[in-house]
């Protein structure tokens, strides 16, 4: 469901940008530069007011449109806002999760996911409405009616535990990267291994991007008895790393001055070291 | 003998059938069996290639001048295995091999691994200045923006600090890294480091 153009640009074929100048191109009479700016700004994380400012008024484009009445700017400027961790965008990205656009509607519930607003709570809960009967694939379309997976990782990720009965349906919805959301939030909300447990089940799907997307999952959670399991599971080495700096982390909780290694963290750097 | 188990690998016409015809050939521990077990790094087989790789790393220095003459510049997934079975079997004699991976290679699975690797040589016949160059190599990447070479490169320095005349700089460059490193898990794996 993910959209496939979302890192189309590599910094180095964009025209050169400064803060300035990109910030100056949301406002571009090209349309191309505007979209191309909104990116930029997210990758480089300009966090200054003036780009999330612009960002933000970038939310209501009307100019950019696909044939099929998408937003592509709105979506960068969504995806964008998530990166720059300023609050101040909440309030429209929660606008945003009503815009008939659906990948719109995406950008924004991830960046929601990002900046962890409690405010988001309620409005994400309402793209759950129906439930999993409701959560079918749009006709004609690679992707179902609402961005369930990015709204149930957002309320995990937020901590809503006012929407654990919602989204413990969606543990059997049928296609497999929501019952990994699934999976992720009621663990984060519950802190039951028997979710967990599930994502490492999900290590044995025959879909290498299914077993990737489980190894991120486990990573994003902390869930450190998955260790062993990610160590072993059948993925690129990069892919297990990144799970197991995920694990890593959770356990190295003090600051660092103070910071004595668990056994667990051992154990996990142990496994680490192996992959390299 | 060596020959038909040669013949079968280069037949095989499923992943399954490879990987037991590698795990055959890896049995017989012959030496003729080389070139095949490092053109295996190239069947986008990984379960072949960590037999390979483990046959290879037993088979030890012998392996060494052909794993350093067929690395594949065009495939960075054989690439790293082979940079992964020198760096086990840890021949100074791959030393230049793997200080190039490590600081200019694009795949940073090879470069990972080659860090590691240059830590890991053989310190008893590593000269002076060889353990110097591994060591300058170390030190560079452990200034990457990538937190996975970096942490790479603390696992290579740690190893490296086997050898006394370079203690030193060791100890100092994982200092800075523990006070300055963005990366948690990077300063984590410093920690470790400085308790073994």
């Amino acid at each position: 469901m993910i959209e496939p153009s979302t890192e189309e640009y590599s910094a180095e074929n964009g025209p050169n940008l400064t803060p300035e100048l990109a910030i100056a191109n949301l406002q571009s009479s090209d349309l191309s530069l505007r979209y191309y700016a909104a990116w930029w700004l997210g990758k480089f994380r300009v966090s200054q007011p003036e780009a999330v400012d612009g960002l933000i008024a970038a939310l209501e484009d009307e100019a950019d449109r696909t044939e099929l009445g998408g937003y592509p700017l709105r979506r960068n400027a969504a995806r964008a806002l998530g990166k720059l961790g300023n609050v101040k965008a909440v309030p429209s990205l929660i606008k945003c999760l009503s815009c008939p656009d659906f990948y719109v509607r995406e950008a924004a519930a991830q960046s929601l996911e990002m900046l962890r607003d409690k405010t988001a709570v309620l409005p994400l809960i309402q793209l759950l409405a129906g439930g999993v009967s409701q959560a079918v694939q749009v006709p004609g379309r690679p992707h179902l009616t609402q961005p369930y997976e990015a709204v149930i990782e957002a309320l995990g990720a937020i901590g809503a535990t006012e929407a654990v009965s919602l989204i413990q349906p969606f543990l059997g919805h049928p296609v497999p990267r929501v019952q990994c959301a699934a999976a992720r939030a009621m663990y984060q909300l519950t802190q039951d291994a028997t979710y967990g447990e599930l994502l490492v089940k999900m290590l044995d799907n025959s879909d290498l991007k299914l077993r990737r997307v489980a190894l991120g999952d486990l990573g994003a959670i902390g869930y450190v008895a998955a260790a062993e399991a990610i160590a072993h599971a059948k993925a690129e080495n990069s892919f297990k790393l990144i799970a197991l700096k995920g694990l890593l982390e959770y356990q190295l909780t003090s600051e660092l001055d103070a910071l004595s290694l668990s056994d667990h963290a051992i154990r996990v750097m142990k496994l680490m070291d192996s992959l390299l | 003998m060596t020959e038909e188990l040669i013949r079968a690998v280069t037949q095989a016409d499923t992943p399954a059938r490879m990987v037991s015809a590698v795990q055959n050939l890896a049995a017989a521990k012959d030496p003729a069996a080389i070139p095949t077990l490092i053109a295996v790094f190239g069947y986008n087989n990984p379960a072949a290639a960590a037999i390979a790789v483990a046959a290879l790393t037993e088979l030890g220095e012998q392996a060494v001048p052909q794993l350093l003459a067929q690395i594949d510049d065009y495939n960075y997934g054989a690439r790293a295995y082979s940079i992964r079975t020198l760096a086990a079997i840890a021949d100074p004699r791959a030393i230049d091999v793997l200080i190039t991976a490590a600081t200019t290679d694009f795949a940073p699975s090879v470069r990972r691994a080659a860090a590691r690797g240059l830590g890991n040589l053989h310190t008893a016949n590593l000269s002076f200045s060889q353990s110097q160059t591994a060591l300058s190599a170390l030190l560079f990447i452990s200034q990457d923006s990538d937190w996975s070479i970096r942490y790479a490169a603390v696992v290579g320095l740690q190893a490296l600090a086997n050898v006394a005349e370079i203690q030193q700089p060791i100890r100092a460059r994982l200092k800075e890294m523990l006070a300055n490193d963005a990366e948690k898990a990077v300063r984590a794996r410093v920690l470790l480091a400085q308790s073994q």
